[in-house]
């Protein structure tokens, strides 16, 4: 799994941070999504595809590498 | 319980299609039907009043799926086409173009229509927003216009207001209630909104309503309003609420008393479920509601598509929704209504942050924050655990 993040559509919700917080984290100052882990463990993969499923902005992309 | 083998989803917005790919994810192969009035894919809607309107998006990346993934569902799509009549008991479904579809299962997510003034709508220059085109022609007169009023100061007048207004005409923003956004958000955060948008050179017009628009020629020169002004506009956008659509399911034996009225799990009647803007159900501690919020059609179109599958679990969301105005991002967890105490954690008029949580029943009810994303995240949690009111204020005190 490939994960990677549209910093311009995140709206900021958090959302993915609350599903996966070893993947996704928010940039201090306005909230914007980071990514800490552009391939992660598959036992992570179930989470990470509940966060693009749930990104209010859909600015969360998952592809196979 | 035996799962249906031919599902139909009217609705191919948000909730519908979230709805859609639920069913494939927990495990429905069966015939699934999507049936949208709209002639587009599904395409997402917060954008249309912010990145459409301010013209920093192209009108394709409101899209909600590329196509591949559309395809991938394995649907058999049916776009441009309303639905206008419902038989539950007979399990059948008609279309506009006079198709008959039977079903085993129903999912029902048509959404909202904007409400609209008893007179004036035929003018030029008055518009309405709820769909792409709707967007489409609000911005291309924002281009032309000099003087805007915004009939309406909920989320979508007040996104619009600061979208117009940043594209250089006079804004007037209008509404009978004391304050922009004081039913989501109290009268505190109403005041604060309130000042931003006068900040911003918008004429803030509160409580008092408009009596008649103005015209000449079949377009609109301006507004009455009932304490005697006159409102000169060339340009004007109601956002004054607006109504589930379920007009076509008049006769269908569905309950419709504010939207169609659900049960905990999302559930209408036998084999069919609602989701999204339409769907009024009882949470399980927050009590019945319908939400017209962008969260909520993707958690409540997965919920019931997994009840329609056969799984009884009561529908208990923590709300979530935002808003863009200017540089503010307003975040908001649970119900910060106005009747709730208040409790300010943060408030710094020269960064526009702001934070505080809400209570209604001596238990933390909801929580906002301006341009304080990370906090509202961090807050959530006091909602999402009903944290006890006293508790939480010593929380934020240490």
């Amino acid at each position: 799994m490939k994960v990677t993040v549209d910093q311009d559509a995140c709206t900021g919700s958090g959302q993915c941070v609350l599903s996966a917080p070893e993947v996704f984290d928010q940039r201090d100052s306005d909230g914007i999504v980071v990514l800490l882990n552009d391939g992660p463990d598959p036992r992570l993969h179930e989470k990470v595809r509940e966060a693009a499923r749930i990104c209010p902005a859909l600015a969360i992309t998952l592809t196979r590498p | 319980m035996k799962q249906p083998s031919n599902i139909v989803v009217v609705g191919a917005s948000a909730a519908g299609l979230t709805a859609a790919e639920a069913l494939r994810h927990h495990g429905y192969t069966g015939a699934l039907t999507i049936v949208g009035a709209e002639p587009r894919p599904p395409y997402d809607r917060p954008p249309l009043s912010k990145q459409i309107l301010r013209g920093t998006w192209h009108s394709d990346r409101v899209t909600l799926r590329r196509p591949d993934a559309l395809t991938d569902l394995g649907a058999d799509w049916r776009l441009g086409v309303a639905a206008t009549s419902l038989d539950t008991d007979a399990r059948k479904l008609t279309l506009a173009d006079g198709t008959a579809l039977p079903y085993h299962g129903l999912v029902i997510a048509t959404g909202v229509v904007p409400r609209k003034l008893p007179a004036g709508h035929e003018l030029g220059g008055v518009h309405l927003l709820r769909t792409l085109d709707d967007a489409l022609a609000l911005r291309d007169g924002l281009l032309t216009a000099t003087s805007v009023a915004v009939v309406g100061a909920g989320f979508l007048g007040t996104e619009v207001a600061a979208a117009a207004r940043e594209r250089g005409p006079d804004v007037t923003l209008i509404d009978p209630l004391p304050a922009p956004l004081i039913r989501p958000f109290g009268d505190h955060v109403a005041r604060l909104c309130a000042g931003l948008h006068a900040q911003h050179g918008v004429r803030v017009r509160s409580g008092t309503a408009v009596s008649a628009l103005t015209s000449r020629d079949g377009r609109v020169t301006g507004l009455n309003l009932d304490d005697g002004d006159h409102v000169t506009a060339d340009l004007v956008l109601v956002a004054i609420g607006s109504t589930p659509a379920v007009d076509w399911l008049t006769g269908s034996g569905l309950n419709l008393d504010d939207g169609i009225r659900c049960d905990q799990t999302c559930r209408a009647a036998p084999g069919v479920v609602a989701a999204g803007d339409l769907a009024s159900w009882p949470h399980p501690w927050l009590g019945r509601m319908r939400v017209e919020h962008r969260m909520n059609a993707t958690e409540q179109g997965t919920a019931a598509a997994r009840t329609l599958l056969g799984a009884a679990i009561p529908y208990a969301p923590v709300s979530y929704f935002w808003t863009d105005q200017y540089d503010v991002k307003i975040q908001a967890y649970g119900r910060p209504s106005g009747d709730a105490e208040l409790h300010i954690i943060t408030d710094d008029p020269a960064t526009h942050q702001f934070a505080a949580l809400y209570s209604t029943d001596g238990h933390v009810t909801g929580a906002v924050t301006w341009n304080l994303s990370r906090q509202a995240r961090a807050l959530r949690h006091h909602v999402a655990e009903r944290t006890p009111w006293r508790h939480a204020l010593r929380a934020c005190r240490s």
